[in-house]
C-alpha cells in the first residue's frame, strides 16, 4: 500500500478535497449508510480525513459533521492525523505478544521517539500497533508499507530501520 | 452465461468434472496470507515460467491454492495426483521439482518435512502427523482450488448443495435438516443455527436480511480469514441455501479491512457467482432471488457482536444495544435478521449434501461436527487444524502441534479470545467442545487456540487482554467502560511491582460486577482471562505482590539481565545490538550487563548464540 508523496498537507488542497469526496459519494449514490466505506474511500484517496474532508462529506451527505466525527474517531481505520510516508504497523495480536511483539513496540517507540499511534514530525514514519493480522505463524510480524516481515526481534527490527534510513545501531556495524 | 434450471447446473457441472483428468501431474502452491509473505506468488510465478520455458503447458498444472493450514512451514508446495508434500520451497528449487519430480517421479529429500520428534523425513501430505489427526472436512478443500476459480469449485462438486435444496428442498425442510444436524454457531456462543434459522424465518416483518460475520476479531485467530480467502464459494453457497430457508433477498458479508486478500477473493466469487446465475434474480430458474454486499469493517473489534454490527452497516458507531429483542425478530434497519459466523456458513453445503445423519455421527452428545482451530504461540506446528469435535487437547496440542516450541515446558493453553480462560495443564485431557470448555471457566470461542509455556507470565497475559479490550470497549456502559479500566490499572500495579495484599480478592469483586452489570458480551465476558488465570495461577499473582518477582521472566520492572560468565565466549554480538550500549567486556572475555543503564529490551537474549543471557 503504497503512498508515494501524499501525506503532505499541501497535496490536499480544498478544491481537491471537494472532487475526491464528491466522486466518491457519488459512487454510492450518496447512500448515507455506506458512511463507514465513504469514509475508508476519501481516506485512501487523500491518506488521512482532513477536516475540510469531513465538512465536505456532511453536505454531500446531509449528515451533521458531528455525526460524521462521531464514527471517524470511533473506528481505528480512520486518521484525522495525516500519515507519515512509511506506515509501520506493528501485530499486537495474542500470538505475537506472547513471542515477544511488546519487546518491539518499546524499541520502535524509542528509536522514532514516537508512542504508538502517532507520526513523527517530520511525516517520514507512522507506528500503529494492530490487534491481529491473522498470520500467526510468522509472529511477531511487522508490516511495513504493506509488506510483511515475520519472526521479528528487535535487532531485525533495527535492520529495517537502517534500511529506510534511520540511524540505528545493527549487529552489522 | 446464466444458468437457467438445476438441469442445466448439473450438467455443466458433470461435463467440468469429467474434462478434469485427475492423474495429471498439478503442481500446488499455497497461496495464503502466511505462504505469500513467505514469498509464495514468486513462487507461483517462477513455476509458470519453468513450465513454460520447457513448454509443458499441456503436460503439467501449475495452481494456486487457498491455505493449506501448515502455516509454519510455507511456502507450502503439494504435488498431485500423489500428493508429495514439499515446504520451505524456494526460486531455486522450482526447475528441479518440475524436471525430477514432477516428470521423473523422483523424490527431493531436502524439500521434505521431517518430523520433529523421530527425525523422520515424510513423502506425503496425508503422512504428515501434523494433517494425520485432523478431519478436514469444511478446511480440506482449500488445497485442492483456486479461489478465484468458480470452475475449480464445481469441479470438487461445489453448489451441488444449492441445487438439491432449490431442486428438492422446501425451505423448512432445509431448515429441518439443519436443525437435525445440531450446528451450532462457529462465532462464539454455540447457539443452534438451526433455530436461528426458524426464528427468523417466522418472524414478523420483510425484507429479512442474512449476514456472514466475518469480523473476525479474536487476537490470534484467522481461520475465518483463511475460509474466506482460501474458499469463498463454500462460504457463499451456505449463505444462499440459509437466504432460501429463511427467506431473504439480501445478504451482506461483514469483513475486516485489514484482511484485503480476503475481501477481494470474495468480491470475485461474488462476481462469478452472478455471472452464472447462482446469484442475482432467479437463481437456477427456482424463482427464488438473492444478492450480497460486501461491508469492510472500520475496525473496531466490538463489531463482532451482532447489534453493533448491525449498527456498523447501517453506517453507524459500532454500540451494541441490549438484547431484549432478538436479532431474529428487529435486527439490521430493524427487519429480521439471521447472523452467523464465516465457519457456520461453510458448514452448510456438507450439511445439505450428505445429510444430518451424517453430520451426526461426528462429534460429541451436544457437539456436533467439526471446528478450525489457529493453533497458534508457542508450538512447533503453527497452523490451522480442524478436528472432529470430541479430540482432547493434549491430542491437539502434542500429536498435531508437534508440542513445545524450543522443548520447553507447557504452561497454558488458552480459547475463546479475549472473553476466553487460560486452562492449565491438568485439564488437557479434557475433550473439546462447546461444553466443557465453559464448564472450565473457558470458552469455545471462535477458534483461537494459543499455547503459551513456563515464559509466558500469567499475570501480564491477563493484563494484555484487558488492555486490548480496554482499548476496544465502546464505552457506551459504565461497568464495561470504567471497571475494565480499573482492572488493567491493578494489573500493572501488581506487574509493575506494586500489587498489595488484597488486590486479587479486589480484583475478583470487580470481575463479578463487571459480569453482572456489563450490556454485551465483550464486557460481561471480559473478566474470564482474569478469574481463569487466578484460579489456576494464583502462585504467579502471589510472587508477583508478595515477593515481587516474575517467575516467568516477563515483567521488565521485576526483572534483570545477567550473563553467565562460565557460557559467555566474549563475541560481542550482545554489545553490539544493545541500544542502551550498556554491556562491556574485552573481546573473547566475559562481558558484563550494566544494571543501571538496562532498558530491559531483550536484545541481548534473542542475539546470544550460547544461552548465556539469563533473566532472573
Amino acid at each position: 500500500m503504497s503512498r508515494g508523496g501524499l501525506g503532505m498537507n499541501e497535496a490536499n488542497s480544498v478544491e481537491k478535497i471537494e472532487i475526491e469526496v464528491k466522486n466518491i459519494v457519488e459512487k454510492y449514490n450518496s447512500n448515507k449508510s455506506f458512511l463507514v466505506p465513504i469514509l475508508q474511500d476519501v481516506q485512501s484517496k487523500l491518506n488521512y480525513l482532513p477536516k475540510e474532508a469531513l465538512d465536505a462529506l456532511s453536505f454531500h451527505l446531509s449528515i451533521p459533521v458531528s455525526r460524521i466525527y462521531e464514527v471517524a474517531t470511533f473506528y481505528k481505520a480512520f486518521s484525522l492525523e495525516p500519515r507519515g510516508r512509511h506506515q509501520l504497523s506493528l501485530c499486537m495480536g495474542t500470538a505475537c505478544y506472547v513471542r515477544g511483539a511488546a519487546l518491539i513496540e518499546s524499541n520502535i517507540e524509542r528509536v522514532l521517539g514516537i508512542k504508538a499511534g502517532e507520526t513523527t514530525p517530520d511525516l517520514e514514519f507512522s507506528f500503529e500497533t494492530v490487534n491481529c493480522l491473522g498470520a500467526c505463524a510468522l509472529g511477531p510480524i511487522l508490516v511495513v508499507d504493506g509488506e510483511y516481515h515475520g519472526q521479528m526481534n528487535v535487532s531485525k527490527t533495527n535492520k529495517l530501520f537502517k534500511k529506510l534510513g534511520k540511524d540505528v545501531e545493527t549487529d552489522e556495524d | 452465461m446464466k444458468i437457467k434450471s438445476t438441469e442445466e447446473f448439473k450438467a455443466l457441472q458433470t461435463q467440468i468434472s469429467n474434462s478434469r483428468d485427475p492423474e495429471k501431474p498439478c503442481i500446488t502452491v499455497c497461496a495464503g496470507t502466511g505462504c505469500i509473505a513467505y514469498g509464495a506468488d514468486k513462487l507461483v510465478d517462477k513455476f509458470k515460467a519453468e513450465i513454460e520455458e520447457a513448454g509443458l503447458q499441456e503436460k503439467i498444472d501449475i495452481r494456486s491454492t487457498g491455505c493449506h493450514g501448515f502455516c509454519e512451514q510455507g511456502p507450502v508446495v503439494v504435488i498431485h495426483p500423489k500428493k508429495i508434500f514439499y515446504r520451505r520451497v524456494g526460486l531455486d528449487d522450482a526447475a528441479e521439482v518440475i524436471q525430477k519430480t514432477v516428470l521423473n517421479g523422483e523424490v527431493l529429500d531436502r524439500l521434505l518435512y521431517a518430523d520433529p520428534i523421530s527425525g523422520e523425513k515424510i513423502t506425503y501430505e496425508d503422512d504428515v502427523p501434523f494433517y494425520k489427526k485432523q478431519m478436514r472436512l469444511v478446511f480440506g478443500m482449500n488445497g485442492n482450488i483456486d479461489p478465484t476459480s468458480l470452475e475449480d469449485y464445481l469441479a470438487i462438486g461445489g453448489y451441488g448443495a444449492l441445487a438439491k435444496a432449490l431442486d428438492g428442498m422446501k425451505p423448512e425442510g432445509v431448515i429441518e435438516e439443519v436443525k437435525k444436524a445440531n450446528l451450532r454457531g462457529r462465532g462464539g456462543g454455540g447457539f443452534p443455527a438451526g433455530w436461528k434459522w426458524d426464528s427468523t424465518r417466522n418472524a414478523e416483518g420483510t425484507p429479512k436480511y442474512v449476514i456472514c460475520n466475518a469480523d473476525e476479531g479474536d487476537p490470534g485467530a484467522y481461520m475465518d480469514r483463511s475460509l474466506l480467502e482460501g474458499n469463498p464459494h463454500s462460504v457463499l453457497e451456505g449463505m444462499i441455501i440459509g437466504a432460501y430457508a429463511i427467506g431473504s433477498n439480501q445478504g451482506y458479508i461483514y469483513v475486516r479491512n485489514e484482511y484485503p486478500l480476503a475481501v477481494k477473493n470474495v468480491s470475485i466469487a461474488i462476481e462469478k457467482g452472478r455471472d452464472l446465475g447462482l446469484l442475482g434474480d432467479n437463481i437456477l430458474g427456482s424463482g427464488f432471488s438473492f444478492d450480497i454486499t460486501i461491508i469492510r469493517g472500520g475496525g473496531a473489534f466490538v463489531c463482532g457482536e451482532s447489534s453493533a454490527l448491525f449498527a456498523s452497516i447501517e453506517g453507524r458507531v459500532g454500540e451494541p444495544r441490549a438484547k431484549y429483542i432478538h436479532g431474529t425478530d428487529k435486527g439490521l434497519y430493524d427487519k429480521p435478521t439471521n447472523l452467523n459466523n464465516v465457519e457456520t456458513w461453510a458448514n452448510v453445503p456438507l450439511i445439505i449434501n450428505k445429510g444430518a445423519d451424517w453430520y451426526q455421527s461426528i462429534g460429541t452428545e451436544n457437539s456436533k461436527g467439526t471446528k478450525i482451530f489457529s493453533l497458534v504461540g508457542k508450538i512447533n506446528n503453527t497452523g490451522l487444524v480442524e478436528i472432529p469435535m470430541g479430540m482432547t487437547l493434549r491430542e491437539v496440542i502434542e500429536d498435531i502441534g508437534g508440542g513445545i516450541l524450543k522443548g520447553r515446558k507447557f504452561k497454558a493453553v488458552q480459547t475463546g479470545g479475549p472473553s476466553g480462560g487460560c486452562i492449565p495443564e491438568e485439564f488437557l485431557d479434557m475433550k473439546i467442545d462447546f461444553d466443557e470448555l465453559t464448564e472450565i471457566g473457558s470458552m469455545m470461542g471462535s477458534g483461537g487456540m494459543i499455547v503459551m509455556d513456563d515464559r509466558t507470565c500469567m499475570v501480564d497475559v491477563a493484563r494484555y487482554f484487558l488492555k486490548f479490550l480496554e482499548g476496544e470497549s465502546c464505552g457506551k456502559c459504565v461497568p464495561c467502560r470504567e471497571g475494565v479500566r480499573r482492572m488493567r490499572e491493578i494489573l500493572d500495579d501488581i506487574c509493575e511491582g506494586r500489587g498489595r495484599e488484597g488486590d486479587v480478592e479486589l480484583l475478583e469483586s470487580m470481575s463479578q460486577g463487571v459480569i453482572d452489570g456489563a450490556l454485551c458480551a465483550l464486557g460481561s465476558t471480559a473478566s474470564n482471562p482474569v478469574m481463569s488465570t487466578i484460579k489456576y495461577f494464583r502462585n504467579e499473582y502471589d510472587a508477583h505482590i508478595r515477593d515481587k518477582k516474575c517467575p516467568a521472566g516477563v515483567c521488565k520492572e521485576l526483572i534483570r539481565y545477567t550473563i553467565d560468565a562460565e557460557k559467555c565466549t566474549g563475541c560481542r554480538a550482545c554489545a553490539r545490538v544493545c541500544p542502551a550500549e550498556c554491556i562491556s567486556g574485552e573481546k573473547k572475555q566475559p562481558h558484563v550487563i550494566d544494571q543501571e543503564r538496562c532498558v530491559k529490551c531483550g536484545s541481548c537474549l534473542d542475539t546470544c548464540k550460547f544461552d548465556a543471557v539469563l533473566v532472573e
